[in-house]
């Protein structure tokens, strides 16, 4: 346990970053662009002024969420692909709630999250179930818990507002923060970010704290085991779904209330979703590491729209040069043994 | 004397810690050389540097007098070394003959000349008495036999010394003897024999010398006729052990355990236990002898809360626990040592702290509103570890890195920790040395003294006969017959155990 943080947990991200970048710079340089410029552009997209940097600290929140809802059912066993449906239920229930009551902020603030969060750990709730009880595997449903969330989504606008588009939600539900956009140039920076951040330590608690998450590992290990114990199966795989749907009714929210404060019909899913399953495998499904994860997968996304206007870059070369970055990070176990046959090399002379 | 193979003073650290340090084992030309060591006495690390997966850090290895360096599996086997992995190495839909050639194969203009390999296997399974099929698929054959496709594809690829890594683990009492029979025949052929066991009675049978390793150090070698199993045994635990097991004349008190016409199906609807009648009084044990298959598991599984019973009572103090929960029979002071460690006894991804708390988590000191208490966990982790000698690098450990008899230790030291009325003890010696084995049956009878009631569930009779007060044989789901231990033979017992009830005179009749 002591041995967790050594100086290669360091290195081998910084390596596999680096590495990332090379293999994105000759991809670059082979398709005729300047990959110096390139990747001048990406930093000044991330971190170029107060501005960029408000953009990217708002993106980085719903893909925390996004992970931190992937990795909790990951934790305990199980693999939540739902997590883009449970997203749009929760960004819908969010924005229904801050546009249909009119509450003093204190309350209505705290409802909507809640609305958000009720909600997606509704939509995981029937998988849950359905694994709980007949065995049926999540994966399955939840992916298929996406297409009915989309399209249900979309149905509820209509009937809610009449048309493709909710109302703006009331200021007291909101997130926006007049201060954090001053502060970041007028950005879109709003507060979901210290939501994000408490549902870091929320989950690292529930996990290493709680009577619950001592279940809930337990079960995720070795439910034979567990069950032997006297630990309810069946209740911990419910719960587990739908804590993590609830992280991403949540992340949801982060769009509801935060960045747009309404919500349009859409045809196709907004991809967090599916890229908090990347960030949650960065992490390795810790709570910690899924910060970090989120960080890089966010500031990649957001700081890469600079390429294409920066540095003639098209984005579809952006796109690559984004995924290797990613797939080098992710296959840091390469680097791992790399490292180990390195030093195991310098033990024997 | 010309030596095959010689490992002269070899050790292997991993990290800090010396897995062998300076060991030294001749192996002559012809003999069946026994490896004896505990669990994690370091048998196997010897092994995997002789057989190339490991480099030791000092010590030299001679193969025909000639020293040389083997730094993998194909340098060994070039060298005539073989190893029958405890774990088969066999791709179970391909016929005998395909496994033995797999990496190998004899072509010809580029197609594989299936024939001429089968006739070859054949030749061989003939030479050493293997009476293997060779066109058969591994699926379909036995464990016995692909074992001895195992020894097969060793010598089809020259193997002159034959490494037997445990290789009765998994064998039943008539495979084991005809494995010592092919041990024989390979010796006959002029092969020579390493054979890894912790099993004396094995070692007594099959050996002609002894190599003994103890915490990682050699011990030395003895001449096996010129040794017993008691010597064996003590240079091996380096202690004294006793083989029959210490313990008083019994005094039970009140019916414990009360079993009424008890019926239990299988996940097939099958019933498994069928009008089982069995009572445990407290302050004795009771061991269930029977052969694998008759109903012990789904037995035990009904008494513990994890199968649900079809008909028929079962009492414990005056509590119905027939289809009650696991947790609710936890608590009206059942303890439960199971069958398989691994799948029901251990999560094998927690540490040895969490284990300790398996079933007790939720309760105070462990647990109050909702929050575990860690520092309390640490503090009955360390409890257990120290007065069940667990060997350990510490609480923090995952229950994976323990070897099976520190496995079972923690899980015994859990269970009796809690104190229940009944403890049910399903193979609790299953694959652990004397040493262990000794431990863990005087923590049985320790428990019994106590005026607790045991129920002991195995398929080794000796441990039966030496454990119980008394003796309930169970066949095809009931309990045909209840003796004392002193009133029985191994022999009667055995007649009951399959199936011929009344005296063994007439049971021949069946």
């Amino acid at each position: 346990m002591k041995s967790k943080f050594n100086s290669k947990s360091i290195l081998v991200p910084l390596i596999s970053i680096v590495l990332g970048l090379l293999i994105g710079a000759i991809i670059m340089w082979l398709s005729g662009y300047d990959a110096i410029k390139g990747y001048v552009a990406l930093w000044n997209g991330i971190f170029g002024d107060a501005y960029a940097m408000g953009e990217t600290v708002r993106q980085i929140a719903p893909y925390i969420l996004a992970g931190l809802a992937v990795a909790f059912a990951f934790r305990t066993g199980l693999f939540n692909i739902g997590v883009e449906g449970q997203l749009l239920v929760g960004w819908f229930a969010a924005a229904y709630v801050g546009t249909t009551f009119e509450l003093p902020t204190i309350i209505h603030l705290p409802l909507a999250l809640l609305a958000a969060a009720a909600a997606g750990a509704l939509w995981a709730f029937l998988p849950g179930l359905l694994k709980a009880t007949l065995q049926v595997h999540e994966v399955i449903v939840t992916i298929m818990m996406n297409y009915i969330a989309l399209h249900v989504v979309n149905a509820l606008i209509k009937a809610s507002s009449g048309t493709y588009k909710t109302e703006t939600i009331h200021d007291s539900a909101s997130l926006r923060s007049p201060f954090l956009e001053q502060l970041t140039d007028y950005s879109t920076l709003h507060y979901g970010f210290i939501v994000a951040i408490l549902m870091v330590i929320f989950m690292w608690f529930l996990l290493e704290r709680t009577k619950t998450g001592f279940e809930l590992k337990a079960v995720g290990f070795n439910d034979h085991a567990s069950q032997y114990a006297g630990m309810n199966v069946k209740k911990n795989i419910i719960v587990s779904m739908m804590i993590s749907g609830g992280f991403a009714g949540l992340a949801g929210a982060m769009e509801g209330l935060g960045t747009f404060g309404y919500i349009t019909e859409s045809t196709d899913f907004t991809g967090i979703g599916f890229d908090g399953i990347a960030v949650a495998l960065l992490g390795a499904n810790t709570p910690i590491g899924v910060l970090f994860g989120a960080i890089l997968f966010g500031s990649l996304k957001y700081g890469s729209l600079n390429m294409p206007n920066a540095a003639g870059v098209p984005i579809e070369i952006v796109s690559i040069v984004i995924a290797l970055i990613i797939f080098f990070v992710a296959s840091g176990y390469i680097i791992r043994v790399f490292l180990e046959k390195m030093s195991k090399k310098k033990e024997a002379k | 004397m010309e030596y095959v193979v010689e490992m002269l003073n070899i050790s292997k650290k991993f990290g800090n810690f010396y897995a062998n340090k300076n060991i030294t084992l001749q192996l002559k030309k012809g003999e069946v050389h026994a490896l004896l060591g505990e669990n994690g006495a370091g048998k196997s690390t010897l092994m995997n540097v002789l057989f190339g997966l490991y480099q030791p850090e000092e010590g030299t290895i001679k193969v025909r007098g000639k020293e040389v360096d083997i730094a993998n599996p194909n340098i060994a086997n070039d060298l005539g070394i073989g190893m029958v992995h405890q774990h088969f190495m066999l791709v179970e839909n391909l016929t005998v003959t395909e496994n033995i050639i797999l990496g190998n194969e004899p072509t010809k203009m580029g197609v594989i000349n299936i024939k001429e390999a089968e006739k070859k296997v054949a030749e061989i399974s003939e030479l050493y008495g293997l009476a293997v099929d060779p066109s058969a698929v591994i699926e379909d054959i036995s464990v016995g036999m692909q074992q001895r496709v195992e020894i097969l594809k060793t010598l089809y690829r020259g193997a002159e010394v034959l490494i037997f890594d445990e290789p009765t683990a998994s064998l039943t009492p008539q495979e084991i003897d005809e494995l010592m029979h092919i041990m024989k025949n390979l010796i006959d052929e002029g092969k020579s024999i390493i054979l890894i066991t912790h099993k004396l009675n094995e070692i007594m049978a099959v050996s002609d010398r002894v190599t003994i390793i103890r915490k990682g150090e050699g011990i030395g070698t003895v001449t096996t006729d010129q040794s017993s199993p008691e010597e064996l045994a003590s240079l091996m635990v380096g202690r004294q052990v006793t083989f029959k097991t210490e313990k008083t004349e019994a005094t039970p008190g009140e019916v414990a355990l009360d079993i009424q016409n008890l019926v239990v199906e299988d996940n097939r609807k099958i019933a498994k236990v069928k009008n089982l009648n069995l009572q445990v009084r407290y302050g004795e044990i009771v061991g269930i002898a029977g052969i694998d298959g008759n109903g012990q598991s789904e037995l035990i599984e009904a008494i513990t809360g994890l199968r649900k019973t079809k008909s028929g009572t079962i009492r414990l103090g005056g509590h119905d626990l027939a289809n009650e929960s696991p947790r609710k029979i936890t608590e009206t002071g059942v303890g439960h040592i199971p069958q398989d460690r691994h799948k029901h006894g251990l999560v094998l991804n927690f540490s040895v702290g969490y284990n300790s708390v398996l079933q007790t988590y939720y309760k105070q000191p462990f647990s109050k509103g909702g929050i575990m208490n860690y520092k309390e966990v640490s503090k009955f982790a360390n409890e257990i570890i120290e007065e069940y000698d667990v060997r350990t690098q510490g609480e923090h450990e995952l229950a994976r890195a323990l070897s099976g008899g520190n496995q079972q230790k923690l899980i015994i030291g859990r269970e009796v920790s809690r104190d229940p009325d009944l403890l049910i003890a399903a193979l609790p010696t299953r694959g652990l040395d004397v040493g262990a084995i000794e431990f863990i049956h005087k923590r049985l009878i320790e428990q019994r003294d106590n005026g607790k009631a045991v129920l002991l569930i195995s398929f080794e009779l000796d441990e039966v006969m030496n454990v119980s007060d008394t003796i309930a044989v169970i066949y095809d789901g009931q309990i045909v017959s209840t003796v004392k231990p002193q009133d029985a033979t191994e022999q009667q017992l055995g007649l009951l155990m399959a199936g011929h009830v009344g005296n063994s005179e007439e049971g021949d009749r069946l």
